[in-house]
């Protein structure tokens, strides 16, 4: 057998295409992006990232219909997005078996909130699996197409920011091709209609009892024998952690939690002295077993709020704290815009223009920290543009003349359109600035519609955002390059002047393209003339925000190793004191 | 658990931290032993703290080391060794500090300061503290990006593993064309503790 290292989401795509899956799709978002990532690597599988995961979601869903095994997947919040879908599914049940994969991000690492998708799987009434690492990753995916084909349902494989992104050892096997389903025209099935729906609520509370039985015998689930004197119940990630903490604990460890498995658990219960339940975020576990009448404490002891760790688990139950030395200073290090990034010419001058924003999320979203703060609101994806549009409904116009809407080219495409849409149909006069890097950033770069390339890095029609815009019937469209600062603030002015819906086009690669890197390395690095530069009294080009510029005795000064020589310091710096590698002025 | 080895690797985003505690970690498997590692993806790579966490060992349960429990940090930055020092154990711990600042912005702008003192601020600690001009000697192996393959170098002093495993490695994880230099950078490290 062979064993590779492996981390939960490689686990996932490997297990997947063991499994024989024929479709896979997604929309990345951090934790769940190495997923797709990895299985489009599989020449046997076709694998796309979608333009959002409401659109990931119905594919993957009309390849199960189809026959084939598909799978699609998301971060927690993705899920939300593609909710619409996820909840007729489990009315219309699969033909092919469909594994929906949500990575939540418990201590929100890169989200915005901490929602625990466990209680999707009971609210759309689908089985949910849970696994602790690497190697149950890989292997409850397989279980989960057999499972979803033998019930005739979705499965939630349910992943978190710990699961998808720690690396551990995985005996791994090779590909068993599962050939299609045939299709069989099925309307009562696969038409929700609501006679048809009717009949197919029944059919989900059937399953759901059948669900309940099978989680009993799962393989999933298991109990583990130890000191009889304390028992935990645990899932997930929560595990590990509690088995660090109680290596000899008793344990009842599910890795199929939803239908909750009663028998095991009475089992498990009537073999140890008092039993707490040991999970991270909701207490999802602690609430089905007392609705079943079991007296079990577990939110008494570990908290709602962050991720878990062995240290939390120690002190939560038992009140205490390894040995250890003092945490030490630590100075506040936020993430930035990288030097050179085209962000910056446009935060710079927001800051400039001391413009109200309604952001968005991406790499700009960091336009929201110091130096620039030139943010008023982020809440989800495409909300920037539709929150202009109810600014300038609530205050009118003197207001919005001086707002702007800031949107990345991936996000646009999420869910940016509608809301321009809205702006048009409903004679709002917002200015939206869509940031076209030509490419997802964030997430770490994947392609996208309007990128011109798809998942597997062939050639596709990129989206004209001009014409869309137009389209939809905005007259006024902009084109700047966000690092000619002068011009870039022109036209920002014009736009936001001008008394009807206005889309500036802010144009200019992520600096870590391959090929902007190239660029970089050819170009000359800048340097600071130090008895020319003002330093701490004029901070102009700390200003700008470009992490390679830092104030070091008082004067500015550039880490070449960090520097990509793009010159936007030297357009900010009012003293000559920029210049290029080996020249002194 | 008390007898896994658990190694903490530190430092700024870009700096190569993944690539290392990837050579580590594979260099423990390579051993026959049990291994897991941790880190965050995400906003922590646009030039932010980041951190990795490798724990190796007849078996390891949870991806997470537990504050005390440590027993090297191996820092890429300065300041960003004395952030984790509440991460190690006791008595015993090591901390190997690349001597590289680099100053955040939070610091150009007022709104925080650098930490002054990180030697002292573990030596009163007894932890055994050294320093390494990483950047020089990575210079010296003939290529700047191999400051992460000389701080491994010089954290191999404290794993048991053979040299060939590290070796073995090392070949297979760096491109091609960086195989001497890495090689180098790996010696250069390994030599700084006599
Ligand atoms: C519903 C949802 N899906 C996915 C994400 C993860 N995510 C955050 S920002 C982003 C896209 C950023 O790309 P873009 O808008 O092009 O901006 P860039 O980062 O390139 O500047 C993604 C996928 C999310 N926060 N919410
Ligand atoms: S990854 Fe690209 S878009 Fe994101 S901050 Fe860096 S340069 Fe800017
Ligand atoms: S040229 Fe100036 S602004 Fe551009 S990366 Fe270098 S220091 Fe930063």
């Amino acid at each position: 057998m062979k064993k590779a290292f492996l981390s939960g989401n490689e686990a996932a795509a490997r297990g997947a295409w063991e499994a024989g899956v024929h479709v896979a799709t997604a929309y990345p978002g951090t934790p769940s992006t190495e997923i797709l990532e990895n299985v489009s690597k599989f020449k046997e599988v076709y694998a796309e990232w979608s333009p959002n995961e409401k659109t990931a979601f119905e594919v993957a869903l009309g390849a199960s219909i189809a026959g084939a095994r598909a799978m699609v997947s998301m971060k927690h919040v993705g899920l939300n997005v593609a909710a619409d879908p996820l909840f007729s599914s489990s009315y219309t049940g699969v033909n092919g078996g469909f594994v929906i994969i949500s990575a939540d991000d418990p201590g929100m690492h890169s989200s915005q909130n901490e929602q625990d998708n466990r209680r999707y799987a009971k609210f759309a009434k689908i089985p949910l699996l849970e696994p602790s690492d690497s190697q149950e990753v890989h292997d409850f995916i397989k279980e989960g197409f057999e499972i979803s084909e033998k019930f005739d349902t979705p499965v939630l494989l349910r992943l978190t920011t710990r699961v998808s992104h720690s690396k551990g050892i995985v005996k791994v096997d090779e590909r068993k091709d599962v050939p299609l389903k045939d299709y069989k025209k099925l309307p009562e099935k696969y038409i929700i209609l609501p006679a048809h729906a009717k009949k197919r609520h029944y059919f989900v509370e059937e399953r759901t009892i059948k669900l309940r039985e099978y989680a009993n015998t799962s393989p999933l689930n298991r109990i583990e024998w130890g000191d009889r004197s304390l028992g935990i119940i645990t899932s997930g990630i929560s595990y590990l952690h509690a088995k660090e903490v109680f290596p000899n604990a008793s344990f009842l460890k599910l890795g199929f939690s939803w239908p909750f498995p009663e028998k095991l658990l009475k089992e498990f219960l009537d073999g140890v002295e008092k039993a707490i339940v040991i999970e991270e975020n909701e207490p999802f576990l602690e609430e089905e077993i007392k609705f079943l009448g079991y007296n079990v404490e577990g939110k008494k002891y570990i908290p709602l709020v962050d991720e878990l760790s062995p240290e939390v688990v120690r002190k939560g139950v038992l009140k205490e704290e390894l040995e250890r030395l003092p945490d030490g200073k630590g100075v506040q290090r936020p993430p930035q815009l990288c030097p050179g990034c085209p962000h910056i010419g446009i935060f710079y001058n927001l800051w400039r223009l001391r413009a109200t924003v309604t952001g968005d999320i991406g790499c700009y979203t960091l336009g929201a920290l110091p130096p620039y703060r030139a943010m008023d609101t982020t809440i989800c994806m495409g909300a920037s543009v539709t929150n202009a549009h109810g600014f300038d409904k609530a205050r009118g116009w003197d207001f919005t003349k001086k707002t702007v809407a800031v949107i990345g080219d991936s996000t646009f495409v999420h869910s940016g359109i509608t809301g321009l849409a809205d702006i048009v149909y409903n004679k709002g006069n917002s200015t939206v600035i869509i940031l076209d890097n030509r490419i997802t950033a964030m997430t770490g770069h994947q392609h996208h519609p309007g990128s011109g390339k798809n998942a597997k890095g062939e050639k596709t029609p990129k989206l004209d955002f001009e014409k869309l815009a137009k389209a939809i019937g905005v007259r006024k469209v902009y084109h700047v390059d966000p690092h000619k600062l002068r011009e870039t603030r022109k036209v920002l002015r014009e736009a936001m002047a001008t008394e009807e819906p206005t889309v500036v086009l802010s144009e200019r690669p992520c600096a870590l393209l391959p090929e902007e890197r190239k660029k970089a390395k050819e170009r000359p690095k800048k340097v600071v003339l130090t008895d020319k530069c003002k330093g701490e009294k004029c901070m102009g080009c700390i200003k700008l925000g470009c992490p390679a510029i830092s104030l070091r005795d008082g004067k500015a000064y550039i880490e070449p190793l960090l520097c990509v020589g793009c010159d936007l310091c030297q357009q900010v710096c009012p003293f000559d004191a920029i210049v290029e590698e080996g020249q002194n002025g | 658990m008390a007898n896994t080895k658990n190694i903490i690797i530190s430092g700024v985003g870009g700096q190569g931290i993944l690539t290392a505690s990837e050579i580590l970690a594979l260099c423990a498997m390579e051993e026959g032993l049990d291994v897991k590692k941790s880190e965050v993806h995400g906003m922590s790579q646009r030039g932010g703290s980041v951190v990795s966490f490798v724990k190796f060992g007849e078996k390891v349960y949870s991806p997470l080391i537990e504050k005390g429990s440590g027993d090297v940090i191996l820092a890429f930055e300065k300041a960003e060794a004395l952030r984790w020092r509440g991460y190690l154990k006791k008595t015993g711990g090591v901390v190997i500090m690349n001597t590289l600042e680099i100053y955040p912005n939070t610091v150009s702008l007022g709104l925080d300061t650098y930490p002054e003192n990180i030697r002292e601020e573990f030596e009163k600690y007894n932890v055994k503290t050294i320093e390494v001009d990483a950047v020089k000697l990575s210079k010296e192996a003939g290529d700047p990006r191999t400051q992460n393959t000389v701080l491994l170098g010089v954290l191999s002093n404290f794993i048991d593993f053979s040299v060939d495993t590290w070796i073995n490695v090392i070949e297979r994880r760096v491109p091609p064309k960086t195989t001497q230099a890495n090689l180098k950078a790996f010696e250069l490290g390994r030599g700084v503790i006599k």
